[in-house]
């Protein structure tokens, strides 16, 4: 399955977590914030959300900005 | 009495507001936050790049500043509130820098997509703060929608061309009760100092400082201008004439009077 995170298409072999997701990518949680299909996703509930094929998932954090 | 800055229910010591962008590092620029003494401090949001591992730019911050958010790279209010609401989920807070911005060359503020997201996002209960063009009749729509400040450019963005909208930001300082920051173009900390002996409430700078020479000196030089300009505008400026006043006695032993 294809996933599009941060705009760029990723394939994906299987169904995961979000939370297995973020540890496959080696990012640490506490620095990112996860938005599953345009809706934010707080750090505990990331287990539970599964991706599936077409998901759109941006994950961000703090940058320097004025 | 302390000279406190009253803003979004918090009272801070320092009048200028520092921003994280264009720094050579991290490290200088935790150096510069020190040495301007700067409370309140903005940072951006961003995509994390997969290719590198970069450092946490919150590490770097000092723990007791105040972090705001600023939503650089929204064109709409709509997305200044998705970024206004990832940047509350990361968990530094409720302060929020509107800044909606349409137009690339001159990066100048869009007043009325920013007014669409002041209304929403105090509603959500955040502490809001619009960088915004300095009209009248927005900056009143914006403190009605219930903006802890307004933020007035001096110049655009990065430009350090210093207070380019003075007379209009003045008559924000004159007709506006919440707090006037100018935020955007002040180039040195003459600029800053000008802008404080006007009566602004507070600065933000950004790029003037991190790409001086040397950004930990110029983070000081501002953070002293802020701090004499407040001074001069409490103790009240002496008015300017257009003929001289004699500061030393003109007569007493040369000729009997002053001609």
């Amino acid at each position: 399955m294809i996933l599009t995170i941060n705009g760029k298409q990723v394939p994906v072999e299987k169904p995961v977590s979000l939370d297995a997701l973020v540890a496959a990518k080696g990012l640490c949680p506490e620095k990112i914030v996860v938005e599953h299909n345009l809706c934010i996703i707080a750090r505990e509930d990331w287990p539970k959300i599964t991706v599936k094929d077409r998901d759109m998932i941006e994950i961000i954090s703090f940058v320097g900005g004025g | 009495m302390e000279d406190l800055l009253n803003l979004g229910g918090r009272q801070v010591k320092s009048r200028l507001l520092l921003g994280t962008g264009k720094f050579s590092s991290y490290p200088v620029m935790q150096k510069a936050l020190e040495a301007a003494a700067s409370d309140i401090v903005t940072v951006a949001l961003r995509r994390v790049d997969m290719s590198t591992q970069t450092d946490n730019i919150l590490e770097y911050i000092p723990k007791p500043c105040i972090l705001m958010a600023n939503t650089s790279g929204a064109r709409t209010a709509d997305e200044a509130v998705r970024i206004a609401r990832l940047a509350k989920a990361g968990g530094q807070g409720n302060w929020i820098k509107i800044e909606v911005v349409r137009d690339n060359k001159y990066l100048l503020p869009d007043n009325l997509e920013t007014l669409k997201a002041v209304e929403i996002l105090v509603k959500e209960g955040f502490i809001v703060l619009p960088y915004m063009s300095p009209d009248l009749s927005m900056a009143k729509r914006m403190e009605e929608a219930g903006a802890a400040a307004v933020m007035p450019l001096g110049a655009p963005i990065g430009s350090n061309r210093g207070l380019k909208t003075r007379e209009l930001v003045e008559i924000l300082i004159r007709e506006i009760r919440v707090p006037v920051i100018v935020d955007a173009g002040l180039g040195s900390p003459s600029d800053a100092c000008e802008c404080m002996e006007m009566g602004c409430a507070a600065v933000l700078v950004n790029t003037a400082i991190a790409i001086a020479c040397d950004p930990v000196g110029m983070a000081q030089a501002f953070g002293e201008a802020v701090i004499a300009g407040r001074r001069a505008y409490l103790a009240g400026l002496a008015s300017a004439a257009n003929e001289a006043s004699a500061s030393s006695p003109l007569t007493g032993f040369l000729r009997d009077e002053a001609r």
